[in-house]
């Protein structure tokens, strides 16, 4: 950065007889002199570029941020307390309202725990689990999309949204053929999937999956070479690796700062170690870094979904276990066990062993767990939900301050996070 | 490899001795439990520095209501370089209320510990800023506490939230958990005036 | 536009000039020039992105600025779960826009509460805002918020608003 130029002021008392004359100083001797306050700057919780209910008091020293304190629970609703009060099949529509950019991924993670709890997650029919990774996959592309659109809308191409929504809205249509909602699909249940794929989806997804290649490839175009992109981007809130460990990031944040934890590979579940994939790691940990690894995630997700397309196995998407998963409708009308599983199932859920449990997945946004704490009965006695966007903020406090006001938008975009999971 | 997280706890249990209990296993999972509350800052401290656990992914309250000691506080505990993660659970009872905070050995404590004293109640000595965070400054409950109802409590603080409690309609329609046996479960039980 | 009453023309007398009533001329100009605010607070806010994103194109109705500023808008969509904490600044959000404003409470949650039902959440925004017009849906779906864009619309063209500006005076 240039310094300043010296300005020399004339002082006008020199110009009367007698007055000695001022020695000529620059402003920034006189400048030095002045002590200055720093101003406090609310970004409150209504803000364009805060993705949500965000609000970060910050104390500025001319443009430097000196100190930030972002402040949450904006969008707290309670959902911890309501899963106490609710049976586990109940709780699922509120888990697409974590990550609402994500929905299918979060639908997933949680019926993944109460299985695990349950200890039935052995016993997922293999075309269930396809299906599965084939939801937050699909989940993962349209999460990333909408947050590399919203990232580079903030920091000014505004070009690069409407088209990564286009996308969205293909994704969307997919969704809604297969769960009946475009977001908030409530799809999976405990020991299996609401209801199969309908015919023709899969034909869909292959020419979604065509088209979105191309997408990401104009978006990379748009965006990864712009010098004006890169020079917003670019060594600007830089997180380095001991950081991010300590301070608990996850997903693409702690894998752009070079640390290969990737619970896919990691702590792999349904299918993931059958499936070929890289994962991607930047270097630097800068935003630059964590747009790319966004962009290659993207690029990954397009070739697991393909391989699971491929193989996609013929059979059941349930459990056979008439005490977990509701019996088909024609049954319970006219035999007597599957009237009482289904009375049972619908009254008093799905009946749980006591123990303890915590099972983390690989959302789009970071590790999303459940912790599930049970005294064994159709409801959880504490449900706890462990949400990146919570943790991948609380970093913000150490990251913002030294960088510029401008800036903001830019580490915001990058950090990628959804108020409704935060605050739950 | 990942080396299987059983190792690591007989490490642990082996330094503190009687402090830490029996691990359990459970669907692949190991859970310690430690005696004495006071002394968690120091096993994370160990098990930090020692035995290389340096990513800590959650801490978790749950209350017990009726029972003593009411609080159980958990930590999940992962090593990156090992691969594995193990949890670490630790009673409170309810006279106390206070841990010792573990901010100086993983920084991303400090904002699941305020949750923890904002939704539950309770206080972590030496936290360098323990304020509500899911909730605003001065409303007066711990909505997470199993005594707390759903609907919330009227509050009002002029000038920064006021609270109604939510129309319910006799519900929320759904069993209680972990009673013994079916007719305890039913919400109808409830009706008959018996604090769920 | 207006009905037959409201526009008297006829080609031949007037030409390129269409006589009509102040009301019906300012509701039109109103109706179709609605800037809205959008209070994005949840997954509502998602579907706003997409009313206005190309496929379901809010801009075709007048209402593409979303400006984020109150002094500048007209409409607030409230979209999104109001939780208690947020509640005060919706209410001095509103307080900020300048009349005339409307509101268009989006979703379950901003109209009743949805399914949230507990101590942290307003159950509906009505009870700091006068709302004009529900949507119901969680979330609705892009034509549904249109459709109460284009409700609003109607109400609006229904407003008598010489009588309210000579009032104000």
């Amino acid at each position: 950065m240039s310094t300043p130029q010296e300005i020399h002021f004339r002082d006008p008392a020199s110009r009367l007889p007698g007055q000695p004359a001022m020695a000529q100083g620059s402003v920034l001797d006189a400048l030095g002199e002045i002590e200055g306050e720093t101003m406090v700057l609310n970004m409150g919780p209504s803000h364009p570029a805060t993705h949500g209910v965000l609000r970060i008091v910050l104390e500025l020293d001319g443009e430097r941020i000196s100190k930030a304190t972002p402040e949450v629970g904006y969008l707290h609703r309670g959902d911890e307390k309501i899963a106490e009060n609710m049976t586990y099949t109940q709780f699922i529509p509120y888990t697409d309202r974590l990550d609402y950019l994500s929905p299918l991924a979060n639908n997933v993670a949680y019926v993944l725990a109460v299985e695990k709890l349950m200890g039935i997650d052995g016993q997922l029919p293999p075309r269930c689990q396809y299906i599965r990774v084939i939801c937050c996959e699909l989940a993962r592309i349209s999460s990333h999309l909408l947050g590399i659109g919203c990232f580079a809308m903030d920091v000014g191409a505004m070009t690069v949204f409407l088209h990564t929504f286009t996308e969205r809205e293909k994704i969307y249509d997919l969704c809604e053929k297969l769960t009946g909602a475009r977001f908030t699909t409530s799809y999976t249940r405990i020991g299996g999937l609401a209801r199969d794929l309908p015919p023709g989806w899969v034909e869909q997804c292959r020419k979604f999956l065509g088209e979105v290649v191309v997408n990401i490839d104009e978006t990379e175009k748009l965006l990864t070479r712009n010098r004006i992109f890169i020079d917003r981007t670019k060594d600007v809130g830089v997180i380095p690796r001991e950081m991010a460990i300590d301070y608990g990031l996850s997903g693409p944040n702690l894998r752009g700062s070079g640390v290969d934890r990737d619970l896919r590979k990691t702590r792999p579940y349904l299918i993931y170690p059958e499936l070929d994939f890289e994962v991607a790691l930047g270097s630097v940990g800068d935003c630059y870094d964590r747009y790319l690894v966004r962009m290659e995630e993207m690029r990954q997700s397009v070739r697991i979904i393909h391989q699971c397309l491929d193989r996609l196995p013929e059979g059941p998407i349930n459990v056979p276990d008439g005490k977990t998963v509701l019996p088909p409708k024609h049954k319970v009308l006219t035999s007597m066990e599957e009237l009482i599983h289904q009375f049972m199932l619908v009254t008093q859920g799905v009946n749980v062993p006591p123990g303890e449990i915590y099972f983390g997945a690989d959302n789009p946004k970071g590790e999303l767990g459940f912790y599930i704490y049970s005294r064994g009965g159709g409801t959880p006695y504490r449900l706890k939900i462990r949400s990146p966007s919570f943790v991948n903020l609380s970093v913000l406090s150490r990251l913002l301050p030294g960088h510029l006001v401008a800036d903001i938008t830019a580490i915001l975009g990058s950090l990628d996070f959804v108020m409704g999971e935060c605050d739950r | 490899m990942p080396t299987p997280p059983i190792e690591l706890v007989r490490q642990i249990k082996s330094r503190f001795g009687d402090l830490i209990s029996e691990p359990i296993e459970f669907r692949g999972e190991v859970t310690i439990t430690l005696k004495d509350y006071a002394r968690v800052a120091e096993v994370c401290a160990f098990a930090k520095e020692q035995l290389g656990c340096d990513y800590l992914i959650d801490i978790t309250s749950v209350d017990h209501y009726g029972d003593d000691p009411r609080w159980t506080v958990v930590y999940e505990i992962s090593s990156l370089a090992h691969g594995c993660q193990f949890r670490l659970k630790t009673d409170i009872p309810e006279e106390i209320s206070e841990l010792p905070t573990v901010t100086h050995v993983w920084r991303t404590a400090d904002w699941h510990e305020r949750e923890i004293y904002d939704m539950m109640g309770i206080r972590f000595a030496g936290h360098p800023d323990l304020r509500r965070i899911l909730m605003w400054e001065g409303y007066p409950y711990h909505p997470l506490r199993k005594d707390f109802p759903l609907a919330g409590r009227p509050t009002d603080l002029p000038e920064v939230a006021f609270t109604r409690p939510a129309p319910l309609e006799g519900g929320p329609f759904v069993t209680t958990p972990g009673q013994p046996n079916a007719t305890e479960r039913e919400p109808r039980a409830r009706e008959t005036g018996r604090e769920s | 536009m207006g009905s037959q009453s409201d526009y008297g023309y006829d080609s031949k007398i007037e030409g390129d000039v269409v006589v009509t009533r102040v009301d019906a001329a300012i509701n039109w100009f109103r109706k179709n020039s609605l800037w809205p605010m959008p209070m994005g607070l949840a997954c509502c806010a998602i579907e706003l992105m997409a009313t206005g994103a190309s496929r379901f194109d809010i801009s075709r109705f007048g209402a593409e600025v979303m400006r984020f500023s109150p002094r500048q808008s007209d409409v607030m969509i409230v979209a999104g779960t109001v939780t208690y904490k947020m509640a005060l600044s919706v209410r001095r959000i509103y307080d900020q826009m300048a009349e005339p404003k409307w509101v268009i409470a989006m979703g379950a949650c901003a109209s009743t509460g949805g399914m949230y039902r507990s101590y942290a959440v307003l159950q509906g925004v009505d009870n700091i805002l006068p709302v004009d017009v529900y949507v119901a849906g969680c979330p609705p779906r892009p034509e549904a918020l249109l459709d109460a864009l284009l409700t609003l619309q109607k109400k609006v063209s229904r407003e008598p608003a010489l009588a309210r500006l000579k009032q104000s005076r």
